[in-house]
C-alpha cells in the first residue's frame, strides 16, 4: 500500500549476485505467469473500456460526452471532489500533526478509527447517512420542517464522498511525519518561530510530496465513488447523478457506447492518477535520498 | 514542547466524530430498537444467508488467488529485470484508481457472450458473466494490488546476505525460498490477504454489473441492503448492515494485529 519508501531501490541488483540469481527458465516462467495474470485481469479490462467507447465511432463518443445530463454529472462529480478533498486535507494534516508530534493515550485507537472508513462497505456508508438525514431518520422531521434536503440531493452526495475519502491524506502523512520526528520543529520553536510559521516553513516543505500523494489518491476515490453515493443519490438525471451513476443509468438502458464513453473519461483520470503517483513517488525518493546525503556530509 | 496539540487533536476528534463515528453509532442505535426475534428474522432469512455465503465465499476465493499471484508478481517486480516491468509496476494500482462502476461494466463487456473472453469461454461451457463466477472475477480485479503492495517493500528490504549464507551452507534455491525468504514475507502476505478479503466482502460497484443479481444464486450482501432500502425496509437493511459492520471490525482488528506482527518481524531483521 505504502509505496513511498520503496521507490528508491535499485532494480536488477538481485540478478548480479550468484546466490540470489535464479536460473533463466525459472525467471522467465515466473515472469510469464505474472505478466499473463496482469494482462488478463488488469490490462484487458482497461483496454476494453476504450475499445467499447469507440466502437460506434468518434461522433457517438463525443455526443455522449457533451449531452446535457453527462455535463451535469461531470459538474456534480467535480463539485463533490472540490468539497471532499480540501476538507480531508485539513483533517489529514491536523490528524498527522497530533499523532506524529505528540504522545497521548489512545493514539493507536485513534489511528485505527481514522482507517475505519476503508473497512466499511460503501453501501453501509451510504446507509448510515440515510438513517441520520433521511425522511425517517433522526433529523428527518426537522429537516423537512425547514425545507432542507440532504438525502436524494447534492449535500448527501458530498457527505457520502467525504466519508469514503476520510483516511487518504491522513494515512499518507502520519507515517511520513512520524519517520521525520520533531527535532526540526523543536529547533524552530526554540529560535522563536510561531506554531504556524513552524508548520508552513518547516513541516510542510518536508511532507509536501507525501501530501500531494494523498491528495491524488483522495481525489481519484472522490470522483469515482459509486456504492455510497448510489445509496444517497436518488438517481435524478441532471440533478443528483455523478459520473459513475450516470454510467450505470446509461448501461442499464443498453446505451453501451455512451456508457463506455463517459467511463473512458474516468479511466483516463485513473491513468493520469497513476502517472502522477509514479512521478510523486520518484520525487519523494529523491527528496529522501537528498536528506540522507545531507545527514552524512 | 511543540504548539498546536489541542487545536490539531480538537479538529481531528470533532471531524472524525461528525463524519464517521456519530453516523456509525446511529446504525447501532437503530438496530437496538429491534427485538431479538425481529433482528434474527432479518439477518437469518434464507435469501440473506445465501448472500453471505456468496459474498464471503467469493471474497475468500478471490483473496486466495490474489495471495498466490500477488506474491508471484511482487517477486517478479522486485527480483527480475524484464521489458515492461516499469509499466506493470505503475499499472498494478489500477484497481485503486479506476472507479468501481467502470471496472464493473468493462468486466461485464469482456466476459459476456459476445465479449473478447466470453466468446472464447462460452464454447467451452464456462459462463462467467451473470453467474457467481462473475462475482469472483470482479473481486479478483479489485483485490489484485493489496498483496503485491504489502509484499513488495518487504521483499525489497530483504537482505541478499541471508540468501548468500543459505547458499554457502548448501541450501538449494527452492529450500532458501521456503525456509529463509517465505517466513520473512509471511506476515506481509497475510496482511495483504486480509486487506483484499475485507475489501472484497464489502465491494459493490464492480460486482453488480457482472453478477446478474439473481436471488439465492448471484446476489451479494451489499446489494440486499440496497434492495431492502428500496423497499423501505429500513429495519432489515440496518440489521444486515450491522452484521457486515461487525465483520469489518473483526477483520480490522485482525489486520492491525497482523501489521503489528509484520512490523516486529521486519524490525528484528538486522
Amino acid at each position: 500500500m505504502n509505496g513511498l519508501f520503496a521507490a528508491g531501490h535499485r532494480y536488477g541488483r538481485f540478478e548480479t549476485r550468484a546466490a540470489t540469481r535464479d536460473p533463466a527458465w525459472v525467471k522467465w516462467t515466473l515472469v510469464g505467469l505474472g505478466v499473463s495474470y496482469f494482462a488478463l485481469f488488469l490490462l484487458l479490462p482497461l483496454i476494453s473500456v476504450f475499445a467499447e467507447a469507440l466502437r460506434k465511432g468518434w461522433e457517438v463518443y463525443f455526443a455522449a460526452i457533451v449531452e446535457p445530463d453527462a455535463i451535469a454529472s461531470i459538474k456534480l462529480t467535480l463539485l463533490a471532489a472540490a468539497i471532499a478533498v480540501p476538507l480531508n486535507v485539513v483533517f489529514g494534516v491536523a490528524a498527522a500533526w497530533a499523532v506524529a508530534k505528540f504522545d497521548f493515550r489512545g493514539k493507536q485507537i485513534l489511528i485505527t478509527l481514522i482507517d475505519l472508513p476503508f473497512s466499511v462497505s460503501p453501501v453501509v456508508a451510504g446507509l448510515i447517512y440515510v438513517l441520520v438525514f433521511g425522511l425517517n431518520g433522526w433529523f428527518g422531521g426537522w429537516l423537512r420542517e425547514h425545507d432542507i434536503k440532504i438525502i436524494f440531493a447534492v449535500p448527501g452526495i458530498v457527505l457520502a464522498t467525504v466519508f469514503v475519502t476520510v483516511p487518504f491524506v491522513a494515512r499518507e502523512l502520519i507515517p511520513l511525519m512520524q519517520a521525520q520526528g520533531k527535532e526540526e520543529e523543536e529547533a524552530a520553536v526554540v529560535l522563536g518561530a510561531s506554531g504556524w510559521r513552524v508548520f508552513w516553513q518547516v513541516t510542510l516543505p518536508n511532507v509536501k510530496w507525501g501530501l500531494l500523494y494523498g491528495v491524488i489518491l483522495c481525489n481519484a476515490r472522490a470522483m469515482g465513488e459509486f456504492g455510497a453515493v448510489s445509496v444517497v443519490s436518488g438517481h435524478i438525471r441532471g440533478l443528483t447523478n455523478t459520473m459513475p451513476l450516470h454510467i450505470e443509468i446509461l448501461y442499464n438502458e443498453y446505451q453501451f457506447a455512451a456508457a463506455f464513453a463517459v467511463a473512458s473519461l474516468l479511466a483516463l483520470l485513473a491513468l493520469v492518477t497513476l502517472i502522477l503517483k509514479t512521478f510523486v513517488e520518484w520525487r519523494q525518493a529523491k527528496a529522501i535520498a537528498a536528506a540522507q546525503e545531507d545527514a552524512h556530509s | 514542547m511543540l504548539p498546536g496539540f489541542s487545536l490539531s487533536l480538537g479538529i481531528t476528534l470533532t471531524y472524525l466524530s461528525l463524519v464517521v463515528l456519530i453516523p456509525l453509532l446511529t446504525l447501532f442505535l437503530k438496530t437496538a430498537q429491534l427485538s431479538w426475534p425481529q433482528f434474527w428474522e432479518a439477518v437469518a432469512a434464507p435469501r440473506v444467508v445465501a448472500t453471505y455465503l456468496l459474498s464471503f465465499g467469493a471474497a475468500l476465493a478471490a483473496a486466495l488467488l490474489n495471495a498466490a499471484f500477488g506474491l508471484l508478481l511482487a517477486w517478479v517486480l522486485v527480483r527480475y529485470n524484464f521489458p515492461g516491468r516499469k509499466l506493470i509496476d505503475t499499472l498494478v494500482d489500477l484497481p485503486f484508481a479506476l472507479p468501481t462502476a467502470v471496472a464493473g461494466i468493462a468486466l461485464t463487456a469482456l466476459y459476456s457472450k459476445n465479449g473478447w473472453l466470453g466468446s472464447l469461454l462460452e464454447p467451452l461451457g464456462v459462463k462467467v458473466a451473470f453467474t457467481p463466477l462473475g462475482v469472483f472475477v470482479a473481486l479478483v480485479f479489485i483485490g489484485l494490488p493489496f498483496v503485491v503492495r504489502t509484499v513488495q517493500p518487504v521483499l525489497e528490504d530483504h537482505d541478499a546476505e541471508f540468501e548468500e549464507a543459505a547458499a554457502s551452507l548448501g541450501a538449494s534455491r527452492l529450500r532458501t525460498f521456503a525456509q529463509v525468504i517465505f517466513p520473512a514475507v509471511l506476515p506481509a502476505l497475510l496482511t495483504g490477504f486480509a486487506l483484499a478479503f475485507a475489501r472484497a466482502v464489502g465491494e459493490y460497484g464492480s460486482v453488480i454489473f457482472i453478477a446478474g443479481n439473481m436471488p439465492y444464486v448471484s446476489e451479494i450482501t451489499p446489494l440486499i441492503i440496497i434492495t431492502k432500502l428500496e423497499q423501505y425496509d429500513y429495519r432489515g437493511a440496518t440489521a444486515v448492515a450491522v452484521v457486515m459492520l461487525f465483520f469489518s471490525f473483526v477483520l480490522l482488528l485482525a489486520i492491525n494485529l497482523l501489521q503489528a506482527w509484520s512490523a516486529r518481524r521486519s524490525g528484528r531483521q538486522p
